[in-house]
């Protein structure tokens, strides 16, 4: 067993109706660090999130999660077996007190004994959440759902996080808040899938990262020597049109 | 899932022992068929508000249900001899296979809020057309049931009988609703009423948890119209198809507050009163009562969004703020 990474894609093609979007994807992304998924729109890359998670049926190709095939299993198994996926936009229950929208993120878990006190933990853990523990979760800012988000997918333990946008229409402050929170979570073992458009300030925090182009990885590698990748810069990060020589 | 509140387990109690006692106090065959009705649309609109309103799938079309069940019970004691509790069983299961199959279709293709409405609300007047066309439901002069006094028939001598089996009825729906705020089924339910895409990502599956709450609403919504066709002894496709039982269904709910488990037997209540005056007021105007419950309607939701119920919990929610306005000074 490959110990180095914790999920690994082979060739996974998959999308919806009859159009393809993951078109023989492989990648490997490695155990206890932040991968930060880059490329332009239309890639891939929320798609190969659902395609982890189990929400998208895959026309070939098989995707290993610990070493284990876990190609065509559900979002319950997937949780079970320790993924968590923090989708796009916003996910919280509105309606809903804080404390209740954290416990719904038990709602799969096969003994909820346990539940009380994991949500006690998860409100100590954000002082910020059990302020505000029996407020409407509607009435918290968009920083403050997101961090809802958060804590309700740790509820589970997972080992590995697949988080979809976060810092879409949070403050600069916030943001670096979320990311702040990543890099905790990574410190204390679990691994971070990442997709942001933010792309230079994702890289700049991550570990590793993965370009996705037309739904095939175009370059593996640390985040480090992608942030340094002059057709990176040019393409994704913003570094500007280089004079005519 | 979550800590059972007491609170509504004592209130179930005391709603059921103050009722009970209520045909020996009332002498008036006139109030206690009122009491009797009210308890009717109550469950009625317990059904409903289990699909509507702890699963968010507004149907406007439960009559769908309900005349499944009536016909299904009716038609089986008069053309089999089938006794008319194995028919109130019979209905449930009928009525559950119909929200199956209308579940597993508008929900399989996605369809959500006014589409799964629309198409609920199609449904109902297809099976009303079609109760129009065939024989064996007596088309569109109806079925009327033969009368077999006995409470082995579900037909009681008097009016008490029908108030105690849906006093039962009630309270039965009253603990079901109350174990399923509290119940993993539930918080699924209410985490795919809250937010679909969220829910999916808690390992909540849609589908399934939306198709289980529409055969448990459908079920029950067929009772009910087993109950109806022993109550009246008539049934007839604009009774069990029309509009009239589908608007009945969800304006109660929606009066006395949505996936609330006071909130239907509130509103039946409050609904039939509004009716009754309207009644002493304008006389039997045809239509009038339904002219009565849009106007209802509007002013709800404008006003009190969170139905009766919401009216109660704000009043607790101003006194605790005042309380805790006051500790602050003390």
């Amino acid at each position: 067993m490959d110990t180095d990474h914790i999920l690994q894609f082979n060739g996974v093609v998959g999308g919806y109706g009859k159009m393809t979007i993951l078109n023989g994807t492989t990648a490997s992304i490695r155990r206890g660090k932040i991968t930060t998924v880059i490329g332009p729109n239309g890639a891939g890359k929320s798609t190969m999130f659902k395609a982890i998670f189990g929400l998208l049926p895959l026309r070939s190709g098989r995707i290993l999660f610990e070493g284990r095939d876990v190609t065509g299993h559900t979002p319950r198994r997937m949780l079970d077996a320790g993924v968590c996926y923090v989708p796009q936009g916003r996910n919280i229950f509105p309606e809903l007190s804080v404390r209740h929208n954290l416990e719904l993120g038990g709602v799969a878990l096969k003994d909820p004994s346990g539940l009380p006190d994991r949500v006690a933990a998860m409100l100590k853990r954000f002082p910020i959440l059990a302020e505000k523990a029996s407020s409407q979760a509607s009435t918290l800012s968009g920083g403050q759902q997101k961090l809802l988000e958060v804590a309700r997918g740790l509820l589970l333990d997972p080992k590995l996080i697949l988080i979809d946008e976060p810092s879409i229409g949070l403050s600069p402050l916030m943001v670096q808040e979320v990311f702040g929170i990543l890099k905790g979570l990574r410190d204390s073992g679990v691994s971070i899938l990442l997709i942001e458009q933010n792309a230079k300030q994702a890289l700049q925090m991550s570990d590793y990262g993965l370009v996705l182009e037309l739904g095939q990885t175009r370059i593996e590698d640390t985040a480090a020597s992608i942030l340094a990748d002059p057709r990176i810069a040019q393409l994704f990060l913003g570094g500007g049109l280089q004079p005519a020589s | 899932m979550r800590t059972p509140t007491l609170r509504t387990g004592w209130a179930i109690l005391v709603f059921a022992l103050v009722l009970l006692p209520l045909p020996l106090l009332i002498k008036s065959e006139f109030w206690l068929t009122w009491v009797t009705l009210a308890l009717f649309y109550a469950y009625l609109g317990q059904a409903w508000n289990l699909l509507g309103g702890y699963g968010g799938q507004f149907s406007f079309g439960h009559a769908l249900f309900f005349g499944t069940g009536a016909y299904c019970t009716a038609v089986l004691q008069i053309h089999f001899g089938i006794n008319a509790w194995a028919g109130f069983v019979l209905a449930a299961v009928a009525a559950g296979i119909v929200g199956a199959a209308t579940g597993w279709l508008v929900f399989r293709y996605g369809l959500r809020g006014s589409y799964f409405a629309l198409v609920t609300l199609a449904f109902a007047e297809v099976f009303r057309i079609l109760a129009n066309t065939f024989a064996f439901t007596g088309a569109g002069v109806g079925l009327l049931v033969p009368l077999q006094p006995g409470a082995w028939q579900m037909q009681f001598e008097s009016k008490a009988g029908f108030f105690w089996l849906l006093l039962i009825l009630v309270v039965a729906c009253l603990l079901f609703t109350w174990w399923l705020q509290n119940a993993r089924f539930g918080a699924r339910l209410m985490a795919v009423r809250e937010n679909e895409d969220a829910a999916r990502a808690l390992g909540v599956d849609p589908f399934n948890t939306k198709l289980l709450a529409i055969i448990a609403s459908g079920a029950i919504a067929g009772s009910a119209g087993a109950v109806y066709v022993q109550l009246f002894l008539y049934i007839d496709p604009g009774i069990a198809y029309g509009p009239s039982m589908s608007v009945e269904a969800l304006l109660v709910p929606i009066i006395g507050g949505l996936g609330t488990v006071f909130g239907p037997v509130l509103g039946a209540f409050a609904l039939h009163t509004i009716a009754e005056i309207g009644r002493l007021v304008f006389g039997e105007a045809p239509g009038l009562n339904l002219v009565l419950y849009g106007v209802l309607l509007v002013l709800m939701v404008l006003f009190l969004p969170n139905g009766l119920f919401g009216l109660g919990r704000f009043g607790f929610g101003l006194r605790r703020r005042l309380q805790r306005k006051g500790g602050a000074n003390a």
